[in-house]
């Protein structure tokens, strides 16, 4: 955005630390198991992992929704149990966006605008500045002429463009990404991933999970792989990951009978393409 | 009954190996009945749900023509209702209602509203319901020339001048009254109509849960709509009436249970930007000259209504 909002953290500083995560749902359904990781702002990382492998619970717990049931979790300089308790949230959410896997549930007011000016009118920003906000929010992501129609009348990359105006439009340093583009058309996949480039750019922190591997080296410079054990299996660089053939077999991210040739991604880190869409060419 | 049951009255095919042929499937006649039947109110639900979507889709396209009543802003639209609702219950005149349904006939014309379903979803609905209200007052009347009488043992009934006037003047003023309704509905997105309750001092709070429900019932009527197809794609034989309604609850439970999780997923995703429980709303609304003499309009007219109606009478 035009107005980037002034960075308050330095590249590099370690702003996410996790000792021993664990997390079960309902205190039954484990979640997440011994998950030991640290994530420095201005990283752009991809959050690799099978169906069920973890990565949206662990998305819930770097935005500070969820606490974790054991272990240690600091961050931005915050015990996220604090956060999720209800402290300091409103200060936390200012840094740090979420959008949801399913943009339905992003998506509850009963125009695009209103969802897109949400955030910004819960920081208790001036009229303007949340109507200046929305509008280069809805053009970044080529929908500002959704402005006024209701979720119900949108498609599915609509609704996934519009839950990510609904973040951007808070600014925040830290962006998080669940699935961002799961069962998108070649071309809005394209714009999203051209929109992650654009904003990693910028040095904001950028967590995206996915189990996309395509589009892996296009947005990440670092990947960590949850396996099926609800663990981390692997945290290195795309290209180190996505060689080791029998690390994404062993987590469920390739097949060997549907994969035989592995070959698409590596191309694709070899000669990385410069997206030349014009989204996000403000940002 | 199940394809099995079926099998044993020598009417199915049985087991089909590579290359054999597929014999059809054959009911009685009475079996075919019941499986239309069967298939008859899955597709009545789909059609029911499809239609509500249709419905909506189709009011929120009319709100954004752009028509007269379309440009004016939803708060002076909601005082100009209010008003004019006020003056066509207030009025005793059969004239005064039907000039005033000739006003909206035209008011619906510049808003650029389809004539025939302006009047057909006015007027379908109101001669039974209102018509069910006032028959008993036609009828039994005292005093006064009968048009005809009907003798039903004590009983002497029969229709005055008088009381078909006043039943004319109750369906009139039902008329208008949806109307008016109807032009508002049609005429202001649903969003900017819930914005405009704060006008009436509305809480916020209850306008976000209606926007809410609102936004989140189109996406349960598709959930709906998918457990009906499905269920539609595999009605292979005949269910009994307990199998057909232990589907029902079924459903209506993985329904309740999905509702569940998305509001709590939707709580996440407020807090997620920042809700602590302050209910925030963005209006742009800003009143222009048109809409003040439009809704100075509507009053100077709902004056003359009630004071002509006066003088008729």
């Amino acid at each position: 955005m035009s107005e980037t909002q002034a960075s308050t953290l330095q590249p590099g500083t370690v702003i996410y630390r996790l000792r021993g995560v664990r997390y079960r749902y309902h205190g039954r359904h484990l979640a997440l198991d011994g998950i030991d990781l640290e994530i420095s702002h201005g990283e752009q990382i991809a959050l690799l992992g099978a169906n069920g492998s973890g990565k949206s619970t662990l998305l819930k717990l770097l935005d500070g929704l969820l606490a974790p049931e054991e272990g240690s979790m600091r961050a931005l300089g915050r015990d996220i149990k604090a956060v999720a308790a209800g402290q300091e949230t409103f200060t936390f959410h200012r840094q740090v966006g979420l959008v949801f896997q399913d943009p339905d549930v992003q998506l509850f007011s009963a125009t695009v605008f209103d969802d897109v000016a949400f955030g910004p009118l819960q920081l208790g920003l001036p009229r303007e500045e949340v109507k200046r906000r929305c509008q280069e929010a809805l053009e970044l992501m080529e929908i500002g002429q959704l402005a006024d129609r209701a979720p119900f009348e949108l498609s599915g990359g609509e609704k996934k463009r519009a839950a990510i105006a609904s973040v951007l439009s808070l600014q925040p340093e830290v962006i998080l990404l669940d699935e961002p583009t799961a069962s998108l058309d070649p071309r809005t996949k394209w714009v999203l991933v051209n929109l992650i480039r654009r904003l990693g750019e910028q040095g904001r922190t950028i967590v995206t999970a996915t189990h996309e591997l395509e589009i892996v080296p296009l947005i990440a410079q670092r990947v960590i792989v949850l396996g099926e054990e609800r663990r981390i299996l692997a945290d290195g660089q795309p290209g180190e990951i996505l060689r080791d053939r029998a690390l994404l077999v062993r987590a469920n991210l390739i097949h060997p009978q549907l994969h035989r040739s592995w070959s698409l991604t590596l191309e694709a880190e070899a000669e990385p393409q410069r997206p030349s869409d014009t989204a996000a060419s403000s940002l | 009954m199940s394809l099995e049951a079926e099998a044993d009255g020598g009417q199915v095919g049985g087991q089909v190996s590579r290359g054999q042929e597929v014999e059809p499937l054959t009911f009685s006649r009475r079996e075919r009945r019941q499986l239309r039947r069967q298939l008859g109110w899955v597709e009545q639900t789909l059609a029911g749900v499809t239609e509500a979507i249709e419905r909506a889709v189709f009011t929120e396209e009319h709100a954004r023509r752009p028509g007269w009543l379309q440009g004016l802003d939803p708060r002076i639209k909601i005082g100009m209702f209010m008003v004019t609702v006020l003056a066509a219950s207030l009025s005793h005149s059969l004239l005064v209602l039907l000039l005033l349904y000739g006003l909206l006939l035209l008011v619906a014309r510049a808003s650029l509203l389809p004539f025939d379903f302006f009047v057909r979803r006015v007027w379908l609905g109101i001669p039974f319901f209102a018509g069910v209200v006032i028959l008993p007052s036609i009828f039994f009347t005292s005093g006064g020339p009968r048009l005809f009488e009907l003798d039903l043992g004590p009983l002497h009934l029969g229709p005055t001048p008088a009381s078909l006037l006043g039943a004319a003047v109750f369906v009139m003023r039902v008329g208008d009254a949806v109307s008016l309704a109807v032009l508002l509905i049609l005429t202001t997105r649903w969003a900017d109509l819930l914005k405009s309750l704060q006008i009436l001092h509305v809480p916020q709070i209850f306008i976000l849960l209606l926007s809410m429900t609102y936004r989140y019932i189109f996406l349960f009527l598709h959930t709906v709509n998918g457990f009906f197809e499905a269920r539609k794609s595999r009605t292979v034989g005949f269910t009994s009436g307990g199998e057909q309604r232990a589907w029902i609850v079924t459903a209506l439970v993985t329904l309740m249970n999905r509702s569940f999780q998305m509001s709590n997923e939707v709580y996440a995703a407020m807090c997620a930007r920042g809700f602590t429980g302050t209910i925030r709303t963005y209006s742009d609304y800003r009143l222009r000259s048109g809409d003040v003499l439009a809704l100075l309009g509507a009053a100077l007219l709902a004056i003359g209504l009630f004071f002509l109606g006066r003088v008729l009478l």
